[in-house]
């Protein structure tokens, strides 16, 4: 019970942090709500999918389908965050109490936005095949009784949940004035993490080389299955032993990314962008 | 001048990103590793459970599962997590490791399912 009810919460917890970061930084959009709701069903189902299809998505590609398939994913999410960020930095004072109407701020926001509850999507897929293969090797392997396994993944589910709403809530309660710098910088680490996480794959699958792994080693110092050591892996991508390629990844991720915010935010000081 | 990234914006910023991406896949010619080590998981258990590999070199692990449940194999010393379904074989590329003992476990079946790589 208590195994199954870790390796639940292990899973589910990278999802819910990705989720209580984007249902905060979507608070303005308009029916939001039935966006994520769409996002989490259309997630879990396609996680049902790839779980029965593992197999095959495995078989790809001469044996690094899962990678390749897990790389794509990651990339897909990464371009995604990429421009809402961009987007809301040339959109964002406006959103934060400069608007015009209200009607405007809440139709830019829908427009900034919609893309982040694909993000989710694809965040339930990947971390719900994995929970979904799991319970299934649990519940066919009969080492526990079905009530356990239910009630160790409930725990966990739960548990993980638990920690995303907590985010969430705790998201909302900053100041609208620094509230889209804070979700924007959430966002920013959530990409830059996800791009390291792609090519970590992408080096697994010995298409991309690792230049020098690991670079560093802080395993004994902040190891990767503490609880500190899960939530900053899931909010930033802390890899304690992370490959080279990982880093130049991520680093070009971050900087790209804000050079972009940054120079959609400059033409709004200008007085560029016309409302 | 306005600036507006547009969804075509994104798009195109996509493409390129995209192409970039594919152009590293191909000029980083993926070196196909001769060094292929099995592994076998059969009744949640890895078999050996301790497998020697020469250091400073990359390395193919080639898992066979021979349950019928899916495992993941997972290593926090080695930096690799990989899900392999039942009844099936999947690669796993490691290394170049230095000299040392590197732990992995099966993480659906953490108990039993556990093993050492060691590198000389």
């Amino acid at each position: 019970m208590f195994a199954t009810a870790v390796i639940v919460f292990r899973e589910v917890l990278e999802a819910a942090l990705i989720v209580g970061i984007l249902a905060a930084a979507t608070r303005s959009v308009p029916g939001r709500g039935r966006w994520l709701a769409g996002g989490l069903l259309a997630g879990l189902a396609g996680s049902v999918v790839v779980a029965a299809f593992t197999d095959m998505i495995a078989g790809m590609a001469s044996g690094i389908g899962q990678e390749l398939f897990n790389a794509g994913i990651l990339v897909l999410a990464v371009l995604m965050l990429a421009w809402h960020n961009v987007w809301m930095s040339s959109h964002g004072k406006a959103l934060a109490g400069e608007a015009r109407s209200v009607g405007r701020a809440i139709e830019a926001g829908s427009q900034g936005s919609s893309v982040l509850l694909v993000v989710v999507g694809l965040a339930v897929l990947r971390e719900g095949s994995e929970t979904a293969l799991f319970l299934y090797g649990v519940s066919a392997s009969g080492g526990e009784g079905a009530a356990a396994m239910l009630l160790g993944g409930a725990v966990g589910l739960l548990a993980g949940s638990a920690v995303g709403y907590a985010l969430y809530a705790g998201l909302l309660r900053v100041p609208l004035r620094w509230f889209f710098g804070a979700t924007g910088l959430l966002v920013l680490l959530l990409a830059a993490g996800m791009a390291a996480q792609a090519a970590h794959f992408m080096i697994q699958a010995d298409v991309l080389p690792s230049l020098a792994a690991p670079l560093w080693d802080t395993s004994s110092l902040l190891p990767e299955n503490s609880v500190p050591g899960m939530l900053l892996h899931g909010l930033a991508g802390y890899d304690p032993r992370p490959a080279g390629m990982q880093v130049v990844f991520y680093v070009l991720t971050l900087v790209t990314i804000a050079t972009g915010m940054k120079w959609a935010g400059h033409s709004i000081k200008k007085g560029k962008v016309p409302y | 001048m306005k600036f507006k990234p547009s969804f075509s914006f994104c798009c195109s910023a996509a493409a390129a990103f995209a192409v970039s991406l594919g152009a590293m896949f191909f000029s980083a010619a993926a070196t196909a590793a001769d060094n292929e080590y099995r592994l076998i998981i059969q009744d949640h258990r890895f078999q050996p459970a301790e497998l020697v590999v020469p250091a400073g070199k990359k390395i193919r692990l080639a898992v066979e599962n021979r349950d019928a449940t899916p495992e993941e194999f997972e290593s926090h010393d080695l930096n690799r997590e990989k899900v392999i379904a039942g009844k099936s074989a999947a690669s796993i590329f490691i290394g170049p490791l230095a000299p040392g003992r590197y732990r992995f476990y099966g993480e659906f079946n953490e108990k039993t399912a556990q093993g050492v790589i060691v590198a000389q």
